[in-house]
């Protein structure tokens, strides 16, 4: 071996016969480098890795849950729209109905109103007749007593003093009615 | 042995070639020197660039990985993708399973190791892939030799060799040369192509430019026209030849480790083989 390197470098060196030194120097600088490799880079490079896929799906759940938090409250609006709606309408046909009802009892009232007006009047009216056919009826028993004995207290011989007679009662007859009439 | 260094031109006026010496820069640190003609490169230019590649390295990756954030400034970016690019495009893909994790600075420090000392060779004035040298590829090689021997050893016991040369479902009468066969590819060919491939891919690299470079220097200082017209197209040439490097610098880092990783997983996985 010796011999050879003296020889290879005789004629120029030999590619193949390799440099100790250098042997020695590539094997410590590989070592050394994974040292380092080892002790510093990988740790590193391997905890931004998992830092780093930690913090998407971190990222992913987070979202998920928002998602579905998101979809249950949409889903529990729509639950609460549908049943106010549903209220609603049962407000409305319970307004109708009530709205019909009560119409209705008040056109009943007013016609059993109105009934009693008319009947109250009719009353009134019969009664007023009533009075006035008893108050004519005692007028009249009057003034034809009245008229008589007029009628007899004058001398009855000619037909024209009997006309003028009913002409005065008629006359009288007219005033007092006349003045009666001025008195209310 | 192979002496690459083409015969020396014997007259005055012909073109010199580069030898594979003129690719050995002259000792740095002079002490290097004493230990005589085995280490007559000393401690040099290459010795240099291999720990200037670790701290480079290791610089880089612990600043990229310092500051941890969730969100990646550039510089994290980038040294996240190149841990990620280790990590799951050959670690995870090739050795898979639950364990690959325990291989992963193995593969990532040899990826990183290999790439920026191969770049080196790219890089004007560093101008030398550290693997042009044999001693850091067989190395490197050796670490992963005894690296996936021993997790054989470990996962499977004595076992394990049985496992590794004799290939299940072969009839027997063909043992007597599969054995054989399968032992020297294994242990044998495999751990020296392994840093042969790196080593000579780079070597060549390195030459043709060296020999670029040092054939244009002649042809420009010969006052020839011809010749200097010629370097043009040397020059050429040249150019094209650094950049089908440095494209087979990447390449050959990957690969080494892309076969560390299969090497690894091949004996993890003996029995299933």
């Amino acid at each position: 071996m010796l011999n050879a390197a003296i020889m290879a470098a005789e004629e120029g060196s030999s590619p193949l016969i390799p440099n100790l030194w250098e042997l020695l120097v590539t094997v410590a600088g590989f070592a050394v480098l994974m040292f380092i490799v080892i002790k510093y880079v990988m740790p590193a490079f391997e905890k931004t890795f998992a830092a780093r896929t930690e913090a998407i799906e971190g990222g992913i759940a987070k979202a998920e849950s928002a998602q579905a938090e998101a979809n249950a409250a949409l889903e529990e609006y729509k639950q609460q729209l549908v049943e106010s709606r549903t209220e609603a309408n049962r407000i409305r046909e319970e307004a109708r109905a009530e709205g019909a009802q009560i119409l209705a009892e008040l056109k009943e009232k007013a016609a059993a109103e109105s009934a009693r007006i008319t009947e109250q009047a009719h009353v009134q009216i019969e009664a007023e007749r009533q009075a006035a056919v008893v108050s004519l009826r005692a007028e009249v028993g009057t003034l034809a007593t009245d008229l008589a004995s007029r009628i007899v207290g004058e001398s009855l011989a000619d037909d024209a003093r009997s006309g003028r007679v009913i002409d005065r009662f008629l006359a009288d007859l007219e005033t007092s009615s006349q003045s009666a009439g001025a008195a209310k | 042995m192979i002496a690459l260094a083409l015969p020396a031109a014997t007259t005055d006026e012909g073109f010199v070639p580069p030898t594979i010496d003129d690719t050995h820069y002259r000792d740095i640190f002079p002490w290097g020197g004493e230990y005589g003609v085995w280490f007559e490169g000393g401690f040099g230019k290459q010795m240099l660039m291999i720990i200037f590649s670790v701290i480079l390295i290791a610089t880089f990756f612990i600043l990229a990985s310092r500051r941890n954030a969730l969100v990646p400034g550039k510089m994290q970016f980038l040294g996240e993708s190149a841990y990620g690019f280790v990590r799951n495009s050959i670690g995870k893909d090739i050795i898979g399973g639950r364990d690959f994790m325990k291989y992963v600075p193995w593969l990532f420090t040899a990826f990183f190791f290999v790439l920026v000392n191969n770049i080196f060779g790219a890089i004007p004035l560093l101008q030398l892939p550290s693997f042009s040298h044999p001693g850091s590829a067989y190395a490197i090689a050796a670490i992963f030799y005894l690296l996936w021997v021993g997790i054989g050893l470990k996962k499977h016991g004595l076992k394990y060799f049985k496992l590794a040369v004799v290939p299940s479902g072969v009839p027997w009468y063909i043992l007597p040369i599969v054995v054989p066969i399968e032992i020297i590819s294994n242990f044998i060919v495999r751990p020296v192509t392994h840093s042969l491939r790196l080593f000579a891919t780079m070597l060549a690299g390195h030459l043709i430019v060296t020999l670029a470079g040092t054939a244009i220097e002649y042809m420009v200082s010969t006052g020839s026209i011809l010749l200097q017209g010629t370097s043009v197209l040397v020059l050429g040439g040249a150019i094209a030849m650094y950049m089908l490097e440095a494209l087979i610098m990447v390449l050959q880092a990957y690969v080494f480790t892309l076969l560390a990783a299969i090497y690894i997983e091949g004996a993890l996985h003996a029995d299933a083989h």
